[in-house]
């Protein structure tokens, strides 16, 4: 196969880069949308974009949705240009950003959009933009995570700007309303829906592009989540099979957790399989097994080797997540965690996961000993979300028995008219990684 | 569903009765309700059979569409109607107190306060169930737009004059009805549901009979076998003993009685229109009364014990005492009530077919609000609905066994005195997570410092941050001591206003750009369905 000889990661992930700078500094058209996969280096670029628009004299206001992602791009520009004017604009309450900011010199905060008039960069949440009132609006915004954005956030903010780069992740959680929105349903401008089919229904010329590169996924994730989430627009991974280790120091003692921590180092994915049973949402034998796995990875000395280094970066818990579909199963995980004596592991749901990057990732499926599949525990974004935040390995902890619910619970989801039809539907990613799983599986029985 | 609800519907099912799940009734109930038993016809949207209706238990009034096809007859039934509901509507609209309302000021710009109108009380529209509730918004939908002889003197089937702005009161009332907590039109099952927990699926609650079995099943007999009962029982004829609430019917009353009923009153119509003499005619006007008065029976009988079923369950809330916020939150559907009065009166054309943009976007920010809001004040109006977010983790109660003053770092150090308290609940606390408690109702926050010891201890220490007054020294009352019982919530209990939307003229151009000059909307084309 020429094709899979001549593809070089590198040079197309520059060529897509380049070509979405040309159309953001040079086109002609109000917004250029870019579809970036998960690790495909979508802060790179937005803080690439960032630093040339600033260059070319633009003001820039930079829109993200959560203080954390508007601190982490702050510090990405400081880093890249220590001499760039950056303001920070944030909200009155108490501790409105990460003190880290304080360091950088160049860096201006305030909570009055009027005391940062002028920078060259002023960077915000969506939330607080919404309360700015401008006379003259912005030359240019960059929109990041544009697709976890709603579309009333965006006409919220929309009279702010001329023009604008929309970057994010179409394959992530869309965004959600606490009430009912069915009545908009179908509208082009149906507010509870994402920002970007708001964006594309009004403007269908715009521009799109796309990163066809994940420089996070090992050469053993990318296929699966490209294959499984993001069908007709495949990505690759930046690395190959080889380039990526994960090694133990300790070697397994023979139990079901060391074998299937042993089988993701090996394979990248491992299925941890409990007998299958129904359960309340805290299962305190997955909940357990979740833990085990974590405290048997860190005692394990595990040491992970990869493109970034020579010498391999040893297994630490900071490099760990667990990640779930509810709020209560995490607080159940982070208890048993500490019951073992672990600290510092990142645990927390799909939600707060998303953008965020981990070694190893232990995950709860939201199938698990549930006796019936929710739109909620099917929707396509959240197993993706937890299924591509790994650098190295993937465990998965689950109930037999998943694939008999989701065949006796097919999505009967209404189809509203005018809506954008989601492909792939959740039930068929399920399937897809499910199978996947499978060649991975390790039964335990605690 | 929450874990309490689970368990109070296991212990529905144990025990054979609906278990309260609240102490207080959450939603608001006028005096004076206007009741709405609808019935449509099987396979014709929106063509409704007939109606009980009125704010009189012992005297509704019954309203009947004998051939519900008939276009003519289902304009008389909706003139009818709106004889029933607009006077009823009236009767609130013209009593008045002064109040005040924030504007903003067409040539300053600024906010400025205005003296208004607002209604001192508002009407309450209640049907038997969720679908009643979409059954109005049909309604409404299907009349607003009609045409009046007065406003198109060509309009093939004129409108009687009230027809299209009973719509635009049924549409405003079926959209207030999805704004989270209020109350000008209510579905008694819904109201029901959330006082009490039967032992059957949210799905079967929607059958009024049987969930009101549950609530308060005869004696010697279990809320299952009641509801099922109520559900299944049938007469010798074949026909259901308890009717559904509607607006659907049962097929086998189509079927065996609606049906060939019709049928006699189609040939009596047909007969008495080719009468020849007029005799005849008067022999033929009578077997067509007689016709039709079947039918009003008919629909009389399918209609009643919906009706009863209804004040039955207006009787159980009643019981109840009302919450603390449920007159705040009825304070705000009337000013609903009071808005769409003044918009009816200053001739604004009726609601569009679809909301634009900022509309939409304006809606959905208003029920999220109402919707935080209301789980928020029905914690705090209610403690058996705060147990169940103490057992979700997400508020704690217990008793303040340490109070020690500490004050913040800065030039004028403010108190900030750390609070512990003793608590068996398992809240989710994140590190520095806020909580907020009742003073004098109005939150006051703290700051989760750590724990005392180790889990089981179940000693937090909270930082309290605000509502202590200016000066050095806490405010008396302010902080909590010793031997207090106290509840925290990890949710706020108040919510912030969202951002100002651009006004509709403005919509960007993400969003489509500016809707344009709204056209009158054009009425609904006839269609071939129409004309039967």
């Amino acid at each position: 196969m020429t094709t899979e000889a001549a593809f070089d990661p590198g040079t197309a992930a520059t060529r897509a880069t380049d070509a979405i700078l040309r159309d953001t500094l040079h086109g002609t058209a109000r917004g250029v949308v870019v579809d970036s996969p998960p690790g495909a280096g979508k802060s790179t670029l937005v803080v690439r974009a960032a630093l040339e628009l600033a260059d070319a004299g633009r003001p820039l206001m930079v829109v993200a949705q959560t203080n954390a992602q508007v601190d982490d791009l702050v510090v990405r520009l400081a880093v890249k240009n220590p001499e760039l004017p950056v303001g920070r604009l944030h909200s009155s309450d108490a501790d409105p950003y990460d003190k880290v900011l304080d360091e950088l010199p160049s860096v201006r905060k305030s909570a009055k959009a009027a005391e940062l008039a002028g920078l060259p960069v002023v960077i915000s949440t969506a939330a607080k933009w919404a309360h700015v009132k401008v006379d003259e609006p912005w030359r240019h915004a960059i929109v990041d995570e544009a697709y976890q954005m709603r579309s009333d956030g965006l006409l919220a903010v929309a009279g702010l700007f001329e023009r604008a780069l929309f970057v994010g992740d179409p394959g992530q959680l869309d965004p959600f309303s606490i009430v009912g929105g069915e009545q908009w349903a179908g509208l082009s401008y149906d507010p509870s829906a994402s920002a970007v089919s708001t964006l594309l229904a009004h403007n269908p010329e715009l521009p799109q592009h796309r990163l066809p590169v994940s420089w996070r996924l090992p050469a053993s994730a990318a296929p699966l989540v490209s294959d499984a989430f993001y069908p007709y627009t495949p990505f690759r991974s930046g690395t190959g099979h080889g380039d990526r280790r994960l090694s133990f120091a300790v070697p397994p003692d023979g139990s079901g957790t060391d074998r299937v921590i042993d089988e993701a180092a090996e394979s990248g994915w491992g299925l941890l399989e409990l007998p299958a049973r129904h359960t309340p949402r805290t299962d305190p034998e997955a909940v357990l097994a979740v833990a085990t796995v974590v405290r048997r990875l860190l005692d394990r000395g595990g040491a992970a080797t990869s493109e970034l280094s020579p010498d391999p970066a040893s297994l630490t818990a900071d490099r760990i997540a667990v990640g779930t579909a509810h709020r209560d199963q995490a607080a159940a995980v982070r208890a048993a965690l500490a019951e073992l004596g672990v600290a510092d592991v990142t645990v927390d749901t799909a939600n707060r996961l998303q953008g965020m990057e981990f070694d190893v990732t232990v995950i709860l499926h939201p199938l698990s000993g549930r006796p019936d599949a929710t739109a909620f525990h099917l929707e396509t974004g959240r197993l993706c979300v937890l299924a591509s935040r790994h650098r190295h390995a993937c465990v998965v902890v689950c109930r037999a028995g998943v694939g008999d619910l989701l065949d006796a619970y097919p999505s009967t989801e209404p189809v509203q008219l005018g809506t954008l039809v989601k492909f792939p539907d959740g039930w068929e990613a399920n399937h897809a990684v499910l199978a996947h799983l499978a060649e991975h599986r390790v039964p335990w029985r605690p | 569903m929450s874990l309490i609800t689970t368990l109070a519907r296991l212990e529905a099912v144990t025990t054979g009765r609906a278990q309260p799940t609240a102490t207080v009734r959450h939603r608001h109930l006028s005096e004076r309700p206007l009741v709405l038993v609808p019935l449509t016809t099987a396979g014709e949207a929106g063509a409704p059979l007939g109606a009980l209706v009125g704010t009189d238990r012992e005297a509704p009034r019954l309203l009947v569409v004998a051939q519900p096809r008939d276009r003519e007859l289902r304009f008389a039934f909706l003139a009818e109607l709106a004889d029933v509901v607009l006077p009823y509507l009236d009767s609130y609209a013209d009593v008045v107190e002064a109040a005040e309302r924030s504007e903003t000021d067409p040539e300053t710009g600024k906010r400025v306060k205005v003296e208004v109108e607002l209604c001192a009380d508002a009407p309450q529209l209640i049907v038997p169930s969720r679908a009643g509730v979409d059954f109005v918004r049909l309604l409404g939908r299907s009349m607003r737009f009609r045409r009046t002889a007065e406003q198109d003197p060509e309009t093939p089937y004129p409108a009687p004059a009230r027809v299209p702005l009973l719509g635009r009161w049924l549409t405003h009332f079926g959209e207030r009805s999805r704004v989270p907590g209020s109350s000008l039109l209510t579905a008694m099952t819904e109201v029901l549901g959330r006082h009490w927990a039967t032992g059957q699926s949210s799905l079967e609650d929607q059958h009024l009979g049987a969930q009101l079995a549950w609530i308060a099943p005869p004696p010697g007999e279990t809320g299952a076998q009641a509801a099922l009962r109520a559900e299944l029982a049938r007469d010798a004829a074949g026909q259901l003993r308890c009717p559904p609430a509607g607006p659907a019917t049962d097929p086998a009353f189509d079927n065996k009685l609606l049906a060939p009923a019709i049928e006699r009153y189609d040939r009596a119509r047909t007969a008495l229109a080719a009468a020849e003499d007029g005799l005849q005619a008067d022999d033929r006007l009578g077997a067509l009364t007689a016709a039709e008065q079947e039918i009003r029976e008919l629909v009389r009988s399918r209609t009643l014990p919906t009706w009863n079923k209804v004040w039955e369950g207006l009787d159980l809330l009643r019981a109840l005492p009302e919450g603390a916020h449920v007159e705040e939150r009825w304070t705000r559907d009337r000013w609903s009530f009071t808005g769409h009065r003044d918009r009816v009166v200053a001739g604004e054309p009726p609601q569009p077919r679809r909301d634009d943009a900022v509309t939409a976007a304006n809606k959905l920010a208003t029920r999220e609000r109402e919707q935080a809001r209301l789980e928020a004040q029905e914690a705090l109006d209610d403690p058996l609905v705060m147990a169940g977010r103490r057992l979700a983790g997400e508020a704690f109660a217990g008793e303040v066994v340490d109070v020690v003053m500490a004050y913040s770092e800065s030039k004028r150090p403010s108190p900030r005195p750390l609070v512990t308290v003793r608590t068996d609940d398992r809240p989710h606390l994140g590190e520095r997570a806020k909580v907020f408690r009742s003073l004098g109702g109005k939150p006051q926050a703290a700051e989760f410092v750590g724990r005392d010891g180790e889990e089981e201890d179940g000693l937090l220490v909270l930082r309290i941050v605000d509502k202590m007054g200016r000066g050095k020294e806490p405010e008396v009352g302010s902080v909590p001591e010793k031997g207090d019982r106290l509840c925290f919530t990890l949710f706020e209990h108040e919510q912030r206003g969202g951002a100002k939307l651009p006004d509709p003229e403005d919509t960007p151009w993400t969003h489509g750009g500016p809707p344009g000059e709204q056209a009158p909307e054009v009425p609904d084309s006839v269609t071939q369905e129409d004309v039967l």
